[in-house]
């Protein structure tokens, strides 16, 4: 019998197309999987508005749960509630840091205009001594810094609150 | 139609970032410095992202079957409903990024509000946008600052950038029968505190900037019933001419 665990765990095989070290599930974009009339319902939401990775994250679900077996499945894309950095799982932090993305910081700062960028430490030699090229990099999730001290430049998964 | 004043309403909002999406996407390949070509791309897609959700409700609404690209892509020009602002032509670099502050600083305080809609699916793409919005707001400031406390070259240039710029600001808070009617059925919480927020953000900005809004009182308007500037038409052949060169094609 397939149940709701066995789903989430097939779904750790689906990654993110353009942070492939990632799962869907660790990005938390995988909001639930339930039976509706017979039917899996998977919902996913989006990280951004414009995320281009959105399709081929559905499309991908889709034919992982068809090859595990579970044919009549349907992917639905919910925007609420919004998708935020507090929804990536602690492992997902991890395999990021290794990967050489520097994940999210907590950052307790809201008033977004005029405030200082985050410290975010180097993913590389761990010096706090960096800073932020762009608030925008390679994907909509993600800024550009650079480390002072060993000089490496970084991609940074913004904080989105 | 269950709602044609939330339909009108749903347009003004999608139109307005589709077609200031459209504008960034110019820039793609011919930004000043690699970062700036990325993050003008970047907030590109965040708006053009946004119009896809809220022109796709838009189609719900209207249920005629039209769905984000049929809204999109193939009305004509005068059924498009976007501000003045977000139509003129990219310039230099400052002309973007004023036309981009002067509606970054108004789109924030709107989604802050449209969170609080009776209509879930509205707020819900407030809510995400809403987000979106606060880091092209940082952007689009902190390069206002950056260039009109600058060079003197740089300063001269940004202060044309809002001489120009400056006529098509009050559209922004242009108001009629679809915003009245959308307020007494609940649909719209109360928006007329934006303006005051707005003016506040500006007027700190601009302090900074060293810079002056113009004395003079010209106003341009028009974008939201349909009366579009001679730039539109340009830019409605190049974002149309996929669809109306190969109908339906899909990718």
């Amino acid at each position: 019998m397939v149940d709701k665990a066995q789903i989430y765990s097939w779904l750790e095989e689906v990654s993110d197309p353009e942070i492939p070290v990632l799962s869907v599930i660790d990005l938390g974009v995988v909001r639930n999987a339930q039976i509706i009339d017979g039917d899996w319902l998977i919902t996913i939401t989006p990280t951004y508005s414009g995320c281009p990775a959105m399709k081929t994250m559905e499309e991908d679900i889709l034919s992982k749960l068809k090859e595990k077996g579970v044919d009549s499945v349907k992917v639905e894309l919910v925007l609420a509630p919004a998708w935020s950095t507090d929804w990536l799982s602690e492992n997902g932090r991890m395999k990021l840091r290794e990967y050489g993305i520097a994940p999210p910081e907590h950052e307790v700062d809201k008033s977004v205009l005029f405030a200082e960028p985050t410290v975010v430490p180097c993913p590389k030699c761990g010096s706090r001594n960096t800073r932020m090229v762009s608030q925008f990099g390679s994907t909509a999730c993600k800024a550009l810094y650079q480390c002072n001290e060993c000089q490496e430049p970084y991609d940074y998964f913004k904080c989105l609150k | 139609m269950k709602n044609e004043a939330l339909f009108r309403f749903l347009l003004r909002l999608g139109d307005d970032s589709l077609i200031l999406g459209q504008r960034l996407a110019e820039w793609c390949g011919h930004g000043p410095i690699l970062e700036e070509d990325i993050a003008m791309t970047n907030i590109s897609l965040d708006l053009i992202g946004q119009a896809m959700s809220i022109l796709d409700y838009a189609g719900v609404v209207e249920d005629k079957g039209r769905d984000c690209d049929k809204l999109g892509l193939l009305r004509f020009e005068s059924e498009y409903v976007n501000l003045l602002l977000v139509e003129q032509p990219n310039g230099d670099f400052g002309d973007t990024m004023m036309r981009q502050f002067l509606f970054d600083a108004f789109r924030k305080p709107l989604y802050e509000r449209l969170v609080n809609s009776s209509d879930k699916q509205l707020a819900a793409i407030a809510d995400k946008s809403l987000k979106e919005t606060r880091y092209h707001l940082k952007h689009s400031s902190e390069w206002i600052i950056r260039l009109g406390d600058g060079t003197e070259e740089s300063h001269t240039r940004i202060q044309n950038s809002l001489d120009t710029l400056w006529r098509y600001s009050s559209e922004l808070f242009y108001s009629d029968e679809v915003d009245n009617e959308l307020t007494k059925t609940g649909i719209l919480p109360d928006l007329s505190g934006i303006r005051s927020e707005w003016e506040a953000t500006v007027n700190s900005v601009f302090q900074q900037a060293t810079i002056v809004i113009p004395t003079n009182n010209w106003k341009f308007e028009g974008g939201r019933l349909g009366r579009h500037s001679e730039h539109f038409g340009h830019l409605l052949s190049e974002l149309q001419y996929m669809q109306r060169a190969y109908p339906n094609m899909q990718w």
